[in-house]
């Protein structure tokens, strides 16, 4: 269990940040300059706070009252660095060896499931400046792991990367956060990432976290518009595949309540599976309409309508225990007489659905 | 055939010359690495006051340096009293201080390529180091060090060609004397300042030639082979 509680004074930012993590992967989320690097920084022995604790399992990292602050290399923290830092005059498997023969970490973690799992064997004997930048960040969370952390921080490790590369690491990300066996701190600006890796979610806003806690219902906080970005808000939904049309090319999703209709889902019959429903690609309706495209539409019932947000309300529904946030205007709140507690059909755009999603274990 | 044969005082003086030049590089060479690197990476105050004072002996002329050596470490001077009395180490009058002196002027040549070296390896790597468990310490030994090997290289070959030319410090310091502390330089100075000293004079600058031509040479094969080590894409 990782516990943060730490204030002070960066550069120009006022840092007050406090959050714990069970384990799992959490996500440190928030737009950039909110200081998410600072407090990994702070969290990894690189920066020092001015006040409060760190405690990582029980070991306390940093303690400004006990005058406590262990040196980077005593905390048993794998870094994987945005800019992937890999040491350029040696070879890639020197790289990944290197917290063993420099940094006389005992090698628990085995290397050739490491090399598996990361998908480096065919890069072992080449020198980093040859490597592509997503083959440069496999081998940086490769060299992490294989230094036996307590605690793997990753700092937007795809921020550098063009969005195929990008396409080409994620799955080697998602069998990590399943397969690592460690708690993953996630540093990520990117909502869509956030919402496929993470378990629990942390929102820093400008060197504060205002709030933390279990990534589904973080998606659904309609109150954290300002530090997740209101353009990306949605909700996340865990549903069962039931069955697969390959004529039409559909997979039917069951998320208790609904069956939604999903085009090509990366997914067999049987798997459980998490997707990102994004508020404005949902549209509600007073009554079921007819002939209309859209083939994913059920009823639900209004749990919460907020319309601080100028023309937009956020409106939260119910179906069953899960939650679909929608986005409308407050002139259609007005003209429709939407109300909490109010029965509705939700329309979801089947193509609106992320189909790149990973299978939950 | 006897013209390529050296004389026994030609021998002795470019013997004398390499032992010098080789003495003042093995002293010099770990301070001037631990200088530079703090010049590069630490900010402190006195920070400009201490490169100047590394910086000094390239703009003094060489004979003020090599008077100041010789009030300090002379038979008179405080630390020259100091240390003949404690280790009976002397540097008055023998090729010692002829390697002292060397040291002294070739320090700031010798700092400041390596500390460009350093300054171009990124700090973050050492922070990589460290966050994989490596101290400090193993980090520069392991990552910094050897990235900077190609400018530490540099400052050692300009260092120790200037170890071998010296000129102005080691005769005030040390004097001019044979088989301890005349050099090279000091030798074709000498054969300038003699009659007839035209052949000796025009022999000895033949053996520097050669003894520079060698050692750039050897230099350029040890800069190939680490920069094919260092990593392969711009050898």
């Amino acid at each position: 269990m990782l516990e943060v509680d730490i204030s002070g004074k960066v550069g120009a930012l006022e840092f007050q940040a406090q959050f714990e993590s069970e384990g799992g992967v959490t996500s440190l989320f928030g737009q950039s300059g909110a200081g998410k690097t600072t407090l990994t920084n702070m969290i990894a022995g690189l920066v020092k706070p001015d006040r409060g604790r760190i405690a990582l399992d029980g070991t306390v990292l940093f303690d400004a009252a006990k005058g406590i602050n262990l040196p980077v290399q005593r905390r048993c923290i794998g870094h994987v660095f945005q800019d992937a830092r890999l040491f350029p005059h040696l070879s890639v498997k020197s790289n990944l060896t290197y917290a063993r023969w420099a940094g006389g970490r005992s090698g628990n973690r085995d290397f050739g499931e490491v090399v598996e799992l990361l998908g480096l064997s065919t890069l072992l004997g080449r020198k980093p400046e040859t490597l592509s930048g997503g083959e440069k960040q496999r081998v940086a969370i490769g060299r992490a792991l294989l230094s036996d952390p307590h605690l793997l921080i990753m700092d937007e490790p795809l921020a550098s990367l063009d969005q195929a590369r990008r396409n080409d690491i994620l799955p080697y990300l998602d069998r990590l956060c399943v397969d690592a066996g460690i708690p993953i701190l996630y540093v990520s600006h990117s909502i869509e990432e956030v919402a496929r890796l993470s378990s629990t979610l942390v929102i820093l806003s400008e060197g504060r976290t205002p709030a933390y806690g279990p990534v589904a219902e973080m998606l659904t906080r309609t109150d954290l518009g300002r530090a997740t970005g209101r353009h990306e808000a949605g909700a996340l939904v865990h549903g069962n595949v039931t069955d697969i049309d390959a004529n039409w090319g559909l997979t039917f999703v069951d998320i208790g309540g609904a069956v939604l209709q999903i085009p090509d889902l990366p997914a067999k019959a049987g798997d459980t599976v998490r997707l990102r429903i994004r508020a404005r690609d949902v549209a509600l309706a007073v009554e079921p309409p007819k002939g209309l495209s859209i083939r994913n539409a059920f009823q639900a019932r209004i749990t919460s309508i907020s319309e601080e947000s100028g023309p937009y309300a956020e409106i939260l529904c119910a179906l069953e225990d899960q939650t679909i946030r929608a986005r409308i205007t407050r002139a259609s709140v007005a003209d429709l007489e939407l109300f909490t507690g109010k029965e509705v059909t939700v329309l979801v755009k089947s193509v609106a659905i992320d189909r790149r999603q990973r299978n939950l274990v | 055939m006897d013209f390529f044969n050296l004389q026994p005082d030609e021998w002795q003086a470019l013997t004398l010359t390499l032992r010098v030049a080789a003495a003042a590089l093995l002293v010099t060479l770990p301070l001037a690495i631990l200088v530079a690197y703090i010049l590069a990476r630490y900010r402190f105050p006195g920070h400009g006051f201490v490169n100047a004072l590394v910086h000094l002996p390239l703009v003094l002329p060489p004979v003020v340096t090599g008077y100041v050596l010789l009030l300090t470490f002379g038979r008179k001077g405080p630390i020259g009293v100091f240390l003949d009395n404690l280790f009976g180490i002397s540097f008055a009058f023998n090729w010692t201080g002829a390697a002292l002196a060397a040291s002294v002027m070739s320090f700031p040549l010798i700092v400041r390529p390596i500390r460009l070296s350093f300054e171009a390896v990124d700090p973050k790597l050492e922070d990589a180091a460290r966050s994989l468990g490596a101290h400090r310490f193993v980090g520069f030994l392991t990552v910094t060090l050897p990235l900077a090997l190609p400018g530490i290289l540099g400052g050692a070959i300009l260092g120790f060609a200037k170890a071998m030319g010296e000129f102005g410090a080691t005769i005030t310091f040390v004097s001019n004397i044979p088989g301890e502390t005349r050099t090279l330089a000091l030798a074709l100075y000498t054969a300038t300042q003699t009659p007839s000293g035209d052949l000796a004079a025009f022999r000895l600058t033949l053996i520097a030639v050669v003894v520079a031509f060698a050692a750039l040479i050897a230099s350029e094969l040890l800069a190939r082979r680490l920069r094919t080590r260092l990593g392969g894409g711009n050898a």
